[in-house]
């Protein structure tokens, strides 16, 4: 079994990560009423939540949070898993007692969002489940039947009928097992066999059906030889294969589905009568009112109908510096509201051009992807064609040789059952399943198989540059030449706005106090009086400075009185690895690019500050995609990497793609993998697993080649027996899923 | 031989008794978090999970 479980060994027990601090900063103020909707009351009064914890790692961090919980009154249960990070909790009273649950989570360290029970992927989990089962089914029938087949083997003196009782009891496990077991295939074969289709699945399905029939056929007429344990063997190691498979893809869903709860948000509805209540964001409806306190996210798109604010927009056209919006204006969910309160009216997506026109694109480039074909269903386009003539052409072979037509019938199946493409069935899962795991462990979340195979063609990677490249935050960064004195000055403004600026200035300068005489001038800036005199903050034009021409960096003046005013430069910090991921990537030869809807100035740069010299400012999402296509147009394979709205069509439309955790909603569900924690370095392994895996695809491929090769031949001149078919076929699988168990020692 | 007329049933019955007993533990979920429960049996907690007050 591949230990896909340990996402961190090394547990800072519970401690958020700053990440979450942040995110949790904009709705620390907890309603009493907010998790309410997503309390279920139980028939015997019980109330119950689901909680996803984050800042948990380890069985420590678990038994702390059940021992914690447990000392609250009324709680009946508290149960985490530590699986999937979900905290169960039920208590007698008030629905409301679910905030303070959370406050205590909060006290303990660990962060808590409730999540949605209906979000629960109940289909996914029940497959999951029926797949164990025919697992089970097969593995005790196989087990059975080769207890009963060696007998036969090393029976030599057995006699006639009890041999053919030996083959009757394996017929009685075999047919319902096979029956059981074998639905899974069956059902995905006639499936692709419907939409006149083949996949891995025909050939599976014909071989384990044909070797069932034969193996009646010859019981009923006495013969020595059935394959009831060749077909229940078959269909317990592709079992195997597959189940590993659906429970991967089952918790890297859960994992994305975690990512994005953690983000929801909750927002501040103002009901007909004027009255505020605090309900989830997924729950706001078209045209209801909203109204959005300064510092908050965005919740859900919308139109503002009342108040002038600063946004910081950078989520949605990736522009470090926030712009003024105003009544009318559209405003999108995740952009932060940095200025005054504001009253939006929630719009539903297609009403709006600028998203609608987003989606239009995201679909379009969606399409193009799937129509890229996986290696193993090519490999079976390949390989069902060959396969079933080879049958054809030994059946009549064997009756042009004169043979009878029961031998000729015989070594036909014998070549579909051998050339079962269970070695070819389980090379590529066996690789991916490796591959996704070993990613899943340094937190990155790859969406499925062939990702990984679009992964391991990519030349070429395109940047986005705000909060990808970058945090999206600026930083002071002439602070020496300002002096100790001038800093905190102008900190005692900026600590009380939120405006990235200031917010610059006032990390710069560390804590301190704020001037209490404050005012915010929206669009120009901060003005307060301290010992007399006026102290302005902000703009050129705001307080009377002219405008410095030598460079174009992002700036800032102070002016104390009359005084001479002093500027503030500062720069969109990269994150911390981004410079190191760079030369790394650049290091295995490729090309990369920097493409950002910010201005050139800043796109300038933080392409010199990260050594990359191909970049472009000032683009639209349009171009972005425009870009990519003419990459691919070129003959290039070009991976996207981006967070904002306006990447979304760039990475649906690139070979693949990528996002990190913080990305907006629909960047995350169009990337093809997820970079977890503030990190870009994750890349680097997905680039270099993906790469490994298609080594290894390719070689497992080669070796079923290669043991078709051999064994085909064997079963056209009529030398199979079962007991050939099964060392064949199980040592075949072995060596194809041992291979791929390599890469994990990595 | 005829060991075999009882011999073979009982070893049916056995294998019929393993894999009811693995459906048994897929329906009741425990599965479902092997981290969390192969940790837990290492923490001596001294209160029951459930509070059986009623």
């Amino acid at each position: 079994m591949v230990e896909i479980n340990n996402i961190d060994l090394n547990c800072p027990s519970g401690q958020s990560t700053a990440q979450d601090i942040a995110r949790n900063e904009a709705n620390h103020d907890h309603d009493e009423t907010q998790f309410s909707p997503y309390v279920q009351t139980k028939a015997n009064g019980d109330q119950v939540i689901d909680l996803m914890i984050s800042g948990a790692h380890c069985s420590g961090c678990m038994a702390k949070i059940e021992r914690e919980l447990a000392t609250l009154p009324d709680i009946r249960i508290a149960r985490m898993n530590l699986s999937t990070m979900r905290l169960n909790v039920a208590w007698r009273g008030e629905q409301t007692n679910a905030s303070s649950i959370v406050a205590k989570l909060d006290d303990i360290g660990f962060g808590a969002k409730p999540f949605d029970m209906q979000m629960e992927p109940l289909h996914g989990k029940n497959e999951l489940k029926s797949l164990l089962r025919a697992m089970a089914v097969a593995g005790v029938a196989m087990a059975n039947i080769m207890v009963i087949s060696v007998c036969v083997w090393a029976g030599i003196d057995m006699g006639e009928n009890t041999r053919q009782l030996m083959h009757i009891l394996s017929g009685f496990i075999a047919l319902p097992a096979v029956a059981y077991a074998g639905q899974p295939f069956f059902r995905s074969a006639w499936r692709a066999l419907k939409n006149k289709q083949t996949n891995m699945d025909v050939p599976i399905s014909l071989a384990v059906l044909l070797a069932c029939a034969l193996s009646i056929y010859e019981t009923y007429h006495g013969n020595p030889d059935t394959y009831f344990d060749a077909a229940t063997m078959l269909l317990f190691l592709l079992l195997i294969g597959r189940y590993l498979d659906q429970r991967l893809r089952l918790k890297t869903g859960e994992s994305a589905q975690r990512l994005a709860a953690m983000q929801a948000s909750n927002a501040s509805l103002v009901t007909k009568d004027g009255a505020l209540t605090t309900v989830p964001a997924s729950m706001i409806k078209p045209d209801d009112i909203l109204l959005i306190a300064a510092g908050e996210r965005i919740p859900v798109d919308g139109e503002i109908i009342k108040g002038r604010s600063t946004i910081d927009t950078s989520i949605a056209n990736g522009e470090t510096l926030p712009a003024p919006f105003g009544v009318g204006d559209m405003i999108y969910s995740g952009m932060i509201n940095l200025g005054n309160p504001l009253t939006i009216k929630a719009t539903a997506v297609s009403s709006d051009s600028f998203l609608s026109e987003i989606s239009k694109l995201v679909e379009a480039g969606e399409q193009t992807k799937s129509k890229f074909v996986r290696i193993a269903d090519r490999a079976a386009r390949a390989y069902v064609p060959i396969v079933h003539s080879l049958a054809v052409m030994t059946f009549i072979g064997w009756l042009a040789a004169g043979g009878s037509l029961r031998t000729a019938t015989l070594n036909a199946i014998a070549v579909l059952i051998i050339t079962c493409p269970c070695a070819l069935g389980l090379a590529v899962p066996a690789v991916q399943i490796v591959a996704s795991g070993r990613l899943f462990r340094k937190g990155v979340l790859i969406k499925s198989g062939d990702a990984l195979e679009r992964l391991a063609k990519i030349d070429t990677i395109i940047f986005d540059k705000t909060g990808t490249v970058t945090l999206g935050r600026l930083a002071l960064i002439n602070a020496d030449i300002l002096g100790k004195d001038i800093l905190e000055l102008a900190a005692k403004l900026a600590r009380g706005s939120r405006h990235p600026i200031a917010r610059a200035i006032a990390d710069a300068s560390g804590q301190g106090n704020v001037t209490d005489t404050l005012e915010d001038i929206m669009g120009e800036g901060l003005r307060a009086k301290i010992d007399g005199k006026i102290i302005k903050l902000g703009s050129a034009d705001f307080v009377g400075a002219k405008a410095s021409s030598e460079d174009t960096q992002v700036e800032t003046w102070l002016r104390v009185g009359r005084a001479k005013p002093i500027r503030f430069v500062f720069k969109d910090v990269p994150r911390l690895d981004a410079r190191e991921t760079i030369e790394k990537l650049q290091g295995f030869g490729y090309q990369l690019e920097l493409l950002s809807g910010d201005t050139e100035n800043m796109t300038a740069q933080t392409a010199d500050a990260l050594g990359l010299k191909n970049w472009t400012g000032g683009v639209s999402p349009q171009d972005k995609l425009a870009h990519l296509e003419s990459l691919k147009a070129n003959g290039r394979f070009p991976l996207m990497v981006g967070d904002g709205i306006n990447d979304a069509p760039a990475l649906a439309s690139a070979t693949a793609s990528a996002s990190p955790a913080s990305a907006a909603d629909i960047s995350r569900a169009a990337a093809d993998i997820i970079l977890q924690g503030d990190k870009l370095s994750g890349l680097v392994t997905a680039l270099r697993t993906a790469k490994d895996a298609q080594k290894r695809v390719i070689e497992n491929l080669s070796l079923a080649v290669l043991y078709n090769m051999i064994a085909v031949p064997l079963a056209i001149f009529g030398f199979v027996n079962p007991m050939i078919a099964a060392l064949a076929m199980s040592g075949s699988s072995m060596l194809v899923t041992l291979n791929a168990l390599r890469l994990a020692r990595h | 031989m005829i060991a075999l007329l009882w011999l073979v049933p009982i070893a049916l019955c056995l294998g019929a008794v393993g894999l009811t007993l693995f459906f048994w533990t897929v329906k009741s979920g425990q599965y479902e978090d092997i981290k969390g429960d192969a940790a837990r049996i290492l923490h001596s907690e001294d209160h029951p999970i459930v509070h059986d007050d009623d």
